[in-house]
């Protein structure tokens, strides 16, 4: 006899809040805090994610802060070595600047500073990426933490990873980075972003976890590796397609956790390529990319036959204006044509 | 009956031995120091030990302290090992955070005592969500963050202080001021006279106390403590104290007058309550200087033990970086 999961059609936003619901449903000592998250006739957070939340489990588990992220973040600290596991939300990724001594001075360093005496299992959600909103609200923020010892930084591109990875961050004792991409979260009516790529796939509506620290190989190929993360990972899927018309075939791989980072998956399947390109909407100098370039040269660059090249954001701030933003993010025509000049004779 | 009452001779006695010990474990440390004994930096509190005793005099052992780079006061009066604590500072393995901490980052968990922190004013936010996680839990615990006058003009008091109120959370905050942040002078830097004030800004009560009188300190600490207790929310107390010794190693507080330094080492608290015990309560004063003997022989054991405890390894540099 075989059993069918039950699946449930959801965006990603959705499937965040299910995954909420489900962590406060089996532990009281999960509850949310941000700006916005709770309040009654609100809007759930900026993007919605949280909506209900507070209809459910009450304004004591769903708190709604002061615009004061630095207490925050540090809130959440103090929480998680109290016995609780904090879910704390910026508004906007951008925000967590305000709060980056208690994300790198406290959160990352508690348990080393304890000689592993406290954990600190607490999880930030960071909604990134460019969305016509300008400079500050709209970076892809990814390799500050990452540079950050003590924080694990993971980074879902499907409801289905969204899902399963902030259940197991939650559960996780350690502080986590939970980035989301504001143009994957599929968001509904008034809040709906009006470049959104992806709005819903079947879900299972039981509790499961992702394991933190794996990749997903989204598409298989011969012919080049192309490691990506959130949206790009859809942006290099639609590369991969126009590249296999011209009789390229790119594996795609989904780097959905990067710290900790499974360069192992990575490394296996350049040396059945031979090339790697990635692709990231974070900086080029000094982004995850740079790193996971680095480890593949040091691991695997006798299986190399072209350099390693990155498609990435600029190192320039994130305009505002459509056209501009379409510069300055990789785009699908960028990753093709990257990834054909690596099989130039 | 008045909470002055309930102060009995054995709980100043009890007070009279955990400053005793604060003072001359500080005055301890500071003569290895300038003998070139002790490793890394130094941040001393001696003048300020009232103000540790009154306060962790008024807590639970499963109550939380945050303390600062300013520790040692604090630690000692919330019950931490003293040879642990000892250790840490000399960076052995057998310190109470294995060496990774140092003279900023001590932490005592068995009792309560929090990894200090050395970011000036960061534990007030981080006390607040422990205290909030208290009330989340339905705990009757409460969490202290003290700090410095310097603290109370850093972003997180504010954002601290504010959410802690609307939160109504068992926090009791404690600032100590000791006038100087670093070499600072708070006139210079703060044009209030009383930290305490700011506290009706966050709707929350304020205190201005003498820092120098540890009964003082306790009678208002206890109202504190049950007030946040009972889930009637925060407290912002600040103390008037002074630290005798600089800043940091090396500082040999140029800034400051000789006739303001005897000013605050004329009100003593150590010698205060010295004389309120043997002039008014006649106790022998024998009986002090026994108390004042066995201190001096629990620290050189601790000093002692830190320094015949071995390096910590190698590998324990890597070890901790995640749960």
């Amino acid at each position: 006899m075989t059993t069918t999961a039950a699946t449930s059609r959801m965006s990603m936003a959705e499937a965040l809040r299910d995954a909420m619901r489900i962590a406060m449903q089996t532990d009281p000592t999960v509850f949310l805090l941000g700006e916005d998250i709770g309040v009654t006739g609100g809007f759930g957070g900026g993007f919605t994610v949280t909506l209900g939340l507070s209809d459910e489990f009450g304004h004591e588990r769903v708190i709604d802060t002061p615009i004061s992220e630095g207490a925050i973040v540090g809130a959440a600290v103090g929480a998680a070595m109290a016995g609780a596991r904090p879910v704390a939300e910026m508004q906007y990724g951008d925000f967590v600047f305000c709060a980056m001594d208690q994300v790198v001075n406290q959160a990352a360093k508690m348990h080393y500073m304890s000689n592993g005496q406290v954990c600190v299992p607490l999880v930030l959600r960071l909604p990134v990426g460019a969305s016509q909103r300008g400079a500050q609200h709209g970076q892809c923020t990814e390799s500050f933490f990452t540079h950050t010892p003590g924080l694990k930084v993971v980074c879902p591109a499907t409801p289905y990873d969204a899902k399963g990875m902030l259940l197991a961050a939650i559960r996780d004792d350690n502080p986590v980075i939970f980035l989301e991409h504001k143009l994957l979260y599929g968001g509904k009516g008034s809040r709906k972003e009006s470049a959104s790529v992806l709005f819903g796939t079947d879900v299972p509506t039981d509790d499961y976890e992702i394991p933190l620290g794996t990749v997903a190989v989204r598409r298989e190929g011969t012919d080049v590796t192309i490691v990506a993360n959130m949206l790009m990972v859809h942006r290099a899927l639609s590369a991969a397609e126009l590249l296999s018309e011209q009789g390229i075939e790119a594996e795609v791989i989904d780097v959905r956790s990067l710290v900790p980072l499974d360069i192992k998956t990575i490394e296996q399947s350049v040396q059945k390529t031979s090339r790697l390109l990635i692709v990231e909407e974070d900086h080029l100098t000094g982004g995850w990319g740079a790193e996971v370039s680095a480890l593949t040269a040091e691991r695997a660059l006798h299986y190399l036959d072209a350099p390693i090249l990155r498609v990435a954001a600029p190192d320039t701030p994130l305009p505002c204006a459509a056209s501009l933003e379409r510069v300055f993010v990789p785009s699908v025509e960028r990753i093709v044509s990257t990834a054909s000049s690596l099989f130039a004779p | 009956m008045t909470i002055q009452e309930t102060i009995s001779t054995e709980w100043r006695l009890a007070a009279f031995r955990q400053m005793s010990l604060i003072r001359r474990y500080e005055e301890h440390l500071y003569l290895l120091f300038l003998q070139g004994l002790v490793p890394g930096t130094l941040h001393q509190c001696q003048g300020q030990e009232a103000v540790a005793v009154g306060i962790c005099s008024t807590l639970r052992r499963d109550d939380l302290i945050y303390s600062t780079h300013r520790p040692v006061g604090h630690l000692i009066a919330k019950g931490a090992s003293l040879k642990a604590i000892t250790a840490e500072i000399w960076g052995k393995a057998t310190g109470c955070v294995g060496g990774k901490g140092g003279q900023m980052h001590l932490a005592d968990f068995s009792v309560g005592a929090m990894v200090s922190n050395a970011i000036v004013g960061a534990n007030i936010p981080i006390a607040t969500g422990s205290a909030m996680a208290f009330k989340l839990q339905g705990l009757d615990r409460v969490a202290v963050s003290f700090f410095g006058d310097g603290a109370s003009n850093i972003g997180a008091f504010h954002e601290g202080l504010n959410l802690a109120a609307v939160q109504n959370a068992p926090v009791i905050f404690v600032c100590e001021n000791n006038l100087y942040a670093a070499s600072t002078r708070i006139s210079s830097t703060t044009r209030i006279t009383d930290i305490a004030d700011r506290a009706q800004a966050y709707g929350m009560p304020g205190h201005s106390i003498d820092g120098m009188d540890v009964e003082a300190v306790y009678r208002s600490a206890l109202e504190a403590v049950e007030r946040a207790r009972q889930g009637r929310g925060p407290t912002l107390l600040e103390y008037k104290t002074y630290r005798y010794r600089g800043h940091s190693r090396g500082d040999p507080c140029g800034y400051r007058g000789n006739d303001e330094h005897q000013s605050w080492i004329d009100r003593d608290p150590i010698e205060r309550l010295r004389t309120r015990l043997v002039a008014d309560l006649g106790v022998a004063v024998d009986r002090l200087a026994t108390i004042e003997q066995e201190c001096q022989r629990e620290i050189e054991a601790a000093v002692e033990f830190a320094l015949a405890s071995p390096e910590p390894t190698a590998a324990s540099c890597f070890e901790h970086v995640f749960a």
